[in-house]
């Protein structure tokens, strides 16, 4: 019963990955996914792994409610707020989508005709300078009910300093509604700033009914093959919560999916002896970054999903630039190769697919230089790439303006490709005081691994980390993640007089609520810690610096010490004579899983070191007859030297002249400088 | 000078940015008042050391400053070519409006980045502070007659000399603001981005080396310059005029011509503003500087894919007499050019749309509305709040225009209520969308906005306030409606709603506690003829109360 599985569907297919902690075994599924059901491949797919009622959890990454934003497929919303400010949500915050052109435009996710207004008044010190009229909130649900919404946020002025008008008017609203669909602003995001705390409640009511729908499908299918364990969710920030929470809080969910692969990607890093690592996510149209230190990954405070739509909550960072593998590269009117962001996607997809694309993209100037097998592609959809038609289009479109020939055009299309990638990486690591040179890259799903060999060069990381198995990175996450809850809290307080023991206190408190909430998870954990941070700044500033404490007892010297120790960090100087204020504080409980043995991943003892066969692959200008291995038969302690080609069922690997290739122990390849 | 290949080019170029970028971000993270920190009325780049030519900048910084600041650099230039020299570890400061562009709020800090014992560039870092003196808290004196009723002028003076901050000049500055802590603030914060910029600078020369760099600033300038006249080689050849009119200069309720007559002659664009009004007695000048600035603006959104520097310019030719309003010398109040700045961006949308009627776009909002409230806390602590406000943007070919966007000349965002609630005792009663306020079209404008505030500070709060567009609203564009006019007006007893003798432009108004203020803005002009509107978006604008 404590066999744990970790279920990730991505847009093709569904990745499971069983793990019995007991024996120490696991098992690996892959089915299509079916977009529009995902719980029907995420089922098919379990069933493959043996009988349900036998796994004792599992853990699903989750792109429902991400795609339903990217979509706009939410619910049909309504939204009740304080007199005058209904809206708040269109007016944004007075922005435009593009700092140059003004073209272009907004829809809010709530329309103004299901957005209404109800008298109460809270002001910013708190002070209820009118009570809420609760006729006035039944009235508005009632007339949002019969518009047809099917999920409500209530989202009142300054109830980050006053939750109490806020909370009786949910109680009211609570009482009618007809589901569990209510965001309530101080209880998703109680913090200052209307806009953020409204658009956080407000996409959280949005995703709510299909979030939960699609969890209690998966739900009564499980308990209609009498699984009993515990079902649970990956967060965006990485940690696993219930699924009740995940019902109550689906925003938390916007980036579960890749948060798992990060997650897995840090785990497979630090078995191999790599503390700091970034992981790079090279999709179709888009290549995704993110930074893991000494072990753990760092968190962004909010995210825009999309011009307006913000959503402000812990999340883990990543930085996404528009180069993937369908970029299409161009020369512009002032003569420079770009390389991205528009891209061909998936569909029509590269010009070597041959499903109607003309304009050539890095996946075709990667196969005009040898990098990828015509025969074999990845992924086997198509029989085989069109070569001749890449190469056409990448001579007319890159080489004639530029006066190269064709495989010189692809190499620069390569190159530019690959300095947008650096420069994604660089902003996650260089351009925040971390040196690259002890940084090790690690690529996850299929398409990174050709380029990993050329970014550890441009930007002078330590290695790059090919896991075992890419394809299976984010369903490995699901069963790594640790179980995480986090609150937040508005203090408002000066630093000279606090009262730092009732400042203890409330620390100690939020600790003990937390883990109970982690403890709820009822999963087998290692242990549990907590972690402390205030929100501080100088009087007179309004944003805020992070920052750390050592523990929930603490001293008005020893949170000084601290800010000013973060402030350092963060800028050149500090403020001596001015004022420190705390905002507020975050505390977080942290539930550690037990470790996964990396071992049970590892290469076989021998195997085929010849290469299969032998092709040119152009390097530097020059056409290189380069190996090509099968990845997965090479064993331990095997070392290739470039130029060679890997190859395996879901990537390939592309080891540049210069660069050595080594099988560790667990499976993984470790690209080096010779 | 070999410029570096294509592919080391895109790199470098992606660098520099990112290293604008990053001083944009610590100045916001790090600032005091919020017009800095909420609204990013700032702006950080990189120049060139002899001619102040803009190379680099951020791509969030505020645009008006990205036109203007090569000026703000050339300024700093010439104060050293004429007194005693530049050393490593110099700063300058300066707020000169004649020299920089601009008005007295914005204060320039200017730093030499050296590399091998000689000047290499310019690191520039420019902030809104929130008052420096003057008759009018927060400095939009809508009734100066000149600029030392605006505000403390400083010229370029050395605020670090050799690594050494000069107290006297800190001093000078405390002496000279209603807010002394807040401006202190913004100072520390704009230092905080030099510094960083400077340490980032450094690590990309030990990369690349001072030849690559200076070679690709070379061949990112003629870049933008080979872009811009591929655009203006595009507009078919021709002269074409387009006019508007600021509503009076807060002194004189007389109008105020801005006529621009546009030439294109193959890839050479002659922006000739002769028909234009005289210098006026109010605050409504502004500096050739500023002129040329924002004719940049303007350029740049007509043409966004052109890259942010100085070789924009390159293809285009001025003509504003000296005696133009539009050509502003000392002591010429100019506390209200970002109103003038953006009817003069309004011609020039206006003469392009007339050049090129597929691109036309109706005009934005078109008023800045800078609004104080001063007064005293329960505690008797001096308050000065201070925002802009938001309007709706102009219809377009593609669709209709942004509601509650942000002007042109600015990315910057609006403080939200709550942070402006938090640090003032005033309450916003309202925080809507204006029904009615976008002009009619196929493509109609974006919606205006209305904001009413409350005044709570048991005293009595001054409200001023500098706004335009109350008598000439923001035109349509190939056949669409013009937007509603701008409006304000205020009670002192809840009753009887007065308005301003001058529109939009009022000083001292007295709100005593629960008095209100409430203002409404214009939205966008509309694009194509109305009765060719979708069936079904008309249906919605009156569903949703859009339009009455």
């Amino acid at each position: 019963m404590s066999t744990i599985i970790g279920v990730d569907v991505g847009g093709t297919f569904t990745d499971l990955f069983l793990f019995d902690p007991a024996s120490g075994a696991f098992r690996t599924a892959k089915v299509p996914s079916q977009r529009g059901d995902e719980a029907a491949g995420f089922l098919q797919g379990l069933a493959t792994l043996g009988d349900v009622t036998a796994f004792g959890a599992i853990v699903h990454g989750t792109t429902v409610g991400t795609n339903a934003l990217l979509e706009r497929k939410g619910c049909k919303l309504g939204v009740i707020t304080t007199a005058g400010f209904r809206d708040v949500l269109e007016m944004r915050r007075r922005d435009r989508p593009r700092a140059w052109g003004l073209w272009g435009n907004f829809t809010p996710i709530a329309e103004r005709a299901l957005r209404r207004e109800v008298p109460e008044r809270t002001l910013a010190d708190g002070t209820i300078r009118e009570p809420v009229d609760l006729d006035a909130v039944r009235a508005a649900a009632a007339a949002l009910l019969a518009e047809g919404a099917e999920a409500v946020a209530l989202i009142f002025i300054n109830s980050y300093a006053n939750p109490a008008n806020e909370r009786a008017a949910a109680a009211a609203l609570r009482a009618i509604w007809p589901n569990a669909h209510v965001s309530v602003s101080s209880e998703i995001l109680p913090e200052i700033r209307e806009f953020e705390r409204a658009s956080t409640t407000a996409l959280n009511a949005y995703l709510q009914p299909k979030v939960a729908d699609y969890l209690e499908r998966l739900e009564a299918a499980l308990a209609s093959q009498h699984f009993t364990g515990h079902f649970h969710i990956v967060q965006s920030n990485g940690g696993i919560m219930s699924t009740a929470r995940a019902r109550a809080t689906p925003a938390r969910t916007a980036l579960s999916g890749p948060a798992a692969g990060v997650i897995a990607a840090a785990a497979i890093a630090r078995a191999a002896g790599f503390a700091h690592v970034i992981t790079g996510d090279l999709g179709g149209t888009s290549f995704d970054v993110s930074l893991v230190v000494g072990g753990e990954t760092a968190l962004a405070a909010q995210i825009s999903v999309d011009f307006g739509l913000v959503i402000r909550s812990p999340m883990i960072e990543i930085t996404t630039i528009g180069a993937g593998g369908g970029s299409i590269a161009r020369v512009d009117a002032g003569g420079l190769l770009q390389v991205g962001p528009e891209s061909a996607g998936s569909r029509p997809g590269p010009v070597c697919y041959g499903h109607g694309n003309t304009r050539p993209t890095l996946t075709d100037a990667n196969l005009v230089l040898g990098r990828i097998n015509a025969e074999r592609p990845i992924g086997g959809a198509l029989a085989r790439l069109d070569r001749e038609a890449a190469e056409a289009a990448i001579l007319a479109h890159v080489g004639a303006p530029l006066g190269l020939d064709a495989a010189t055009a692809a190499e620069a299309i390569i190159r530019v490709a690959n300095a947008r990638m650096a420069g994604a990486i660089r902003l996650v690591s260089i351009e925040r005081g971390h040196d690259p040179g002890e940084f090790a890259l690690l690529p996850f799903g299929g398409g990174g691994a050709l380029h990993v060999g050329a970014l550890l060069r441009d930007v002078g990381l330590r290695a790059a980390l090919v896991p075992r198995f890419p394809g299976i990175t984010s369903a490995l996450g699901c069963v790594l993640a640790d179980v995480r809850h986090d609150t937040t809290r508005t203090l408002n307080l000066d630093l000279t007089g606090l009262d730092a023991a009732a400042l203890g206190r409330h620390l100690a408190e939020a600790a003990g609520a937390t883990r109970a909430v982690v403890a709820e998870a009822g999963l087998p954990l290692t242990g549990t810690e907590s972690v402390f941070e205030l929100d501080m700044h100088y009087v007179g500033q309004t944003h805020t610096v992070a920052v750390p404490l050592a523990g929930a007892e603490v001293t008005e010297t020893s949170i000084r010490n601290a800010f000013e120790a973060a402030y350092g960090r963060a800028f050149s100087r500090l403020l001596p004579g001015i004022g420190v204020r705390i905002l507020g504080s975050r505390v977080t409980a942290i539930g550690r899983r037990p470790a996964f043995d990396m071992a049970a991943l590892g290469p076989p003892a021998t195997g085929r070191t010849t290469p299969l066969e032998e092709r040119r692959v152009r390097f530097e200008g020059a056409w290189w007859p380069t190996p090509v291995y099968a990845r997965l038969d090479l064993p331990a302690g095997h070392v290739v030297s470039g130029p060679a080609l890997l190859e395996q069922p879901d990537t390939t690997i592309l080891v540049e002249p210069g660069l050595n290739a080594r099988t560790d122990a667990l499976g993984n390849l470790i690209l080096e400088r010779a | 000078m070999t410029p570096p290949d294509p592919v080391t080019l895109a790199i470098l170029k992606g660098r520099l940015e990112q290293i604008a970028d990053e001083m944009d971000a610590t100045l916001y993270r790090s600032a005091f008042n919020p017009i800095i920190a909420e609204a990013r009325d700032a702006c950080h780049g990189i120049y060139h050391p002899s001619n102040g030519d803009t190379l680099v900048q951020g791509t969030q910084g505020l645009p008006i400053f990205v036109g203007a600041m090569s000026f703000a650099v050339r300024a700093v230039i010439a104060k050293v070519a004429s007194e005693d020299g530049l050393d490593p570890g110099d700063t300058f400061l300066f707020n000169d409006p004649y020299a920089g562009g601009t008005h007295l709020n914005d204060f320039r800090l200017v730093r030499p980045v050296f590399r091998e014992g000689r000047l290499f560039c310019w690191l520039a870092s420019v902030g809104h502070w929130l008052d420096i003196g003057g008759n009018v808290p927060g400095n939009f004196n809508a009734r100066a007659t000149e600029s030392h009723q605006e505000g403390v002028r400083i010229p370029p003076v050395k605020l670090i000399r050799a690594g050494r901050m000069d107290q006297d000049i800190l001093d000078i500055l405390a002496a000279n603001s209603r807010v002394p802590q807040s401006n202190w603030g913004d100072l520390n914060g704009q230092l905080n981005a030099l510094d960083l910029g400077q340490r980032r600078l450094d690590a990309l020369l030990d990369e690349y080396g001072a030849a690559t760099l200076e070679g690709a600033w070379s061949a990112l300038l003629d870049r933008a310059e080979a872009l811009m006249r591929a655009e203006i080689a595009a507009l078919p050849d021709g002269t074409y005029a387009f006019e508007d009119f600021l509503d009076n200069d807060g002194i004189t309720d007389t109008p105020l011509r801005i006529a621009l007559d546009m030439t294109v002659e193959d890839d050479v664009l002659h922006l000739d503003f002769s028909r234009s009004a005289a210098a006026c007695a109010g605050p409504l000048n502004i500096a050739r500087a500023t002129a040329i600035a924002c004719c940049y603006v303007a350029l740049k959104h007509a043409f966004p894919e052109v890259p942010a520097n100085a070789g924009v310019l390159r293809g285009v030719r001025f003509t504003i007499p000296e005696t133009s309003l539009l050509n502003a010398e000392a002591p010429r109040p100019v506390g209200g050019y970002t109103e003038t700045i953006l009817r003069v961006i309004g011609v020039v949308f206006g003469a392009l749309a007339k050049a090129d009627p597929s691109r036309a776009t109706a005009a934005p909002f078109g008023t800045i509305n800078a609004l104080s409230m001063a007064g005293a806390r329960a505690d008797g602590s001096r308050f000065v709040m201070f925002s802009f406000f938001g309007g709706g943007l102009g219809g377009n070919p593609e669709g209709d225009g942004l509601t509650h966007a942000n002007n042109p000349i600015s990315t910057a965002t609006m403080p939200p209520a709550e942070i402006l609630e938090a640090a003032h005792p005033v309450m916003f009663t309202q925080w809507a969308l204006r029904p009615d306020s976008a002009g009619p079209g196929r493509h109609r404008g974006g919606l205006g906005a209305i904001y009413e505030i409350e005044a709570l500070a048991p005293g009595t709060t001054e409200v001023f306030l500098l706004g335009e567009r109350g008598r000439f609203p923001p035109f349509g564009v190939q056949g669409g409606g013009p937007a509603a006019l701008n409006r304000f007006s205020w009670t002192t007893d809840g009753a009887r709603w007065q308005t301003p003798p001058l529109a939009s432009k009022i000083v001292g108004v007295e709100l005593p506690t629960g008095g209100r203020l409430r203002l409404e803005t214009p939205g966008g002009g509309g694009w194509g003829n109305p009765a060719e509107r979708d069936a079904g978006a008309q249906a919605d604008d009156l569903r949703h109360g859009y339009v009455t």
